[in-house]
């Protein structure tokens, strides 16, 4: 009988016709005008940016209403994600972020670059990598909810309106990063 | 003025989670063609070794930006009916500070984190993680954090506003950084990519 999950691995068919490998990521320039064209569809269409920390909001603004409703309903910061609508796939941004990963899915597949892997430098064991992506994550969290949006939501979007707010976001974003590269070089390098 | 249809009732609330489901299979499909489902190509931003992120971010901002401001200057789109997120100056530069680091160390940031998870990442996948609780976090933390949330209150406000001068000069300087900029990132890459290579050699010579 045929084991259903195989160890020995069996070369896709694309490999075999020569197309080994992912492909070379896209001209940074022409990947930058194609993702300045959706956001500026996204502003003649709807008349909002595009964001994504707001989903996550969202997302976990519901599930905790579904698990404690008063105290969602009492929390200032949850219920501002709970305006009436008490699902997470009613909320614009839930809708956008689906497709985001439908989005990159797409792009992957046509360019051979799925991969179940984890990234991280030579230094680094996985298990160390994926506690500093939780804390990273857990972090960005904090980060985007006192800043009202993330590099999405506030250095895309609010940059190309000129928003005050965001581009003193945007540049702290920038300094915070390099501040602690030096400290984190071991992950990645 | 024909624009945001949305705002201007052209479509209701149904059409508008369609398109942005449309509008995000684009963001993604951009995101990850440019590489940034990879934690490794991210972070290279902040090791100077690939300017990526600094390129796409200021094409699209550049792109966007023109776009905004040659429709709303033909009298097409409706600026003021575009929604500007209020400034908190306080909150958005300690916010800042705080997001930059969990960047470099989480590797991702929340839209490039969905576009990792969806081309199979496991470290994007515990960043989403991490994403949640921590939101979770600040919601429980709430009565320590909200001084801070509405620390430095000024409103929904632009540069050009804030400091007195006209649209166009701020377009035109943006602009002009954000190629300044291109051609500085892609020295510092070269030179960067010098030094690792006579690095490189030193350690070939040196080892054994």
């Amino acid at each position: 009988m045929e084991p259903l999950v195989s160890d020995v691995p069996s070369a896709p068919p694309a490999e075999a016709e020569g197309h080994p490998g992912p492909q070379p990521y896209a001209n940074p320039y022409l990947a930058g005008i194609g993702l300045g064209l959706v956001l500026l569809a996204a502003f003649v269409l709807v008349g909002r940016g595009l964001g994504a920390s707001g989903a996550f909001n969202s997302t976990v603004a519901w599930m905790s209403s579904k698990v404690a409703p008063d105290y969602a309903r009492s929390n200032e910061f949850l219920a501002s994600y709970l305006t009436g609508e008490d699902h997470p796939l009613k909320a614009w941004l839930v809708f956008e972020v689906l497709g985001v990963a439908a989005g990159a899915l797409l792009s992957g597949l046509l360019a051979h670059r799925i991969s179940v892997s984890v990234e991280r430098g030579p230094r680094i064991s996985v298990a160390g990598r994926l506690a500093l992506a939780f804390l990273g994550g857990a972090m960005m969290a904090f980060g985007a909810a006192f800043a009202r949006g993330c590099t999405s939501g506030q250095a895309l979007t609010g940059g190309s309106l000129l928003n005050l707010g965001s581009w003193i976001f945007m540049l702290a974003v920038f300094a915070g990063a390099y501040a602690v590269a030096w400290v984190v070089r071991r992950e990645w390098r | 003025m024909s624009a945001p249809f949305y705002k201007l009732g052209y479509f209701g609330d149904e059409v508008s989670l369609i398109i942005a489901f449309v509008l995000g299979v684009g963001f993604g499909f951009f995101l990850e063609r440019a590489g940034f489902g990879s934690a490794k190509k991210l972070v290279a931003q902040f090791y100077l070794r690939d300017l990526a992120v600094f390129k796409v971010m200021f094409s699209a901002i550049v792109t966007a930006m023109l776009g905004v401001t040659y429709l709303a200057w033909i009298g097409y789109l409706d600026l003021s009916l575009v929604y500007l997120v209020p400034t908190f100056w306080t909150a958005q530069l300690v916010g800042g500070l705080i997001l930059g680091a969990g960047f470099v160390i989480g590797g991702y940031c929340p839209g490039t984190s969905i576009a990792s998870t969806a081309t199979g990442r496991v470290d994007g996948l515990v960043y989403v993680a991490g994403f949640a609780v921590g939101t979770l976090g600040y919601a429980l933390a709430w009565p320590l954090v909200e001084g801070l949330y509405t620390a430095g209150a000024i409103g929904p406000t632009t540069l050009p506003a804030a400091l007195g001068v006209g649209r166009g000069l701020i377009v035109f300087g943006v602009v002009v950084i954000a190629v300044a900029g291109f051609a500085g990132a892609t020295w510092i890459e070269r030179a960067m990519a010098a030094r690792d290579a006579a690095a490189a050699g030193r350690l070939a010579k040196g080892g054994s």
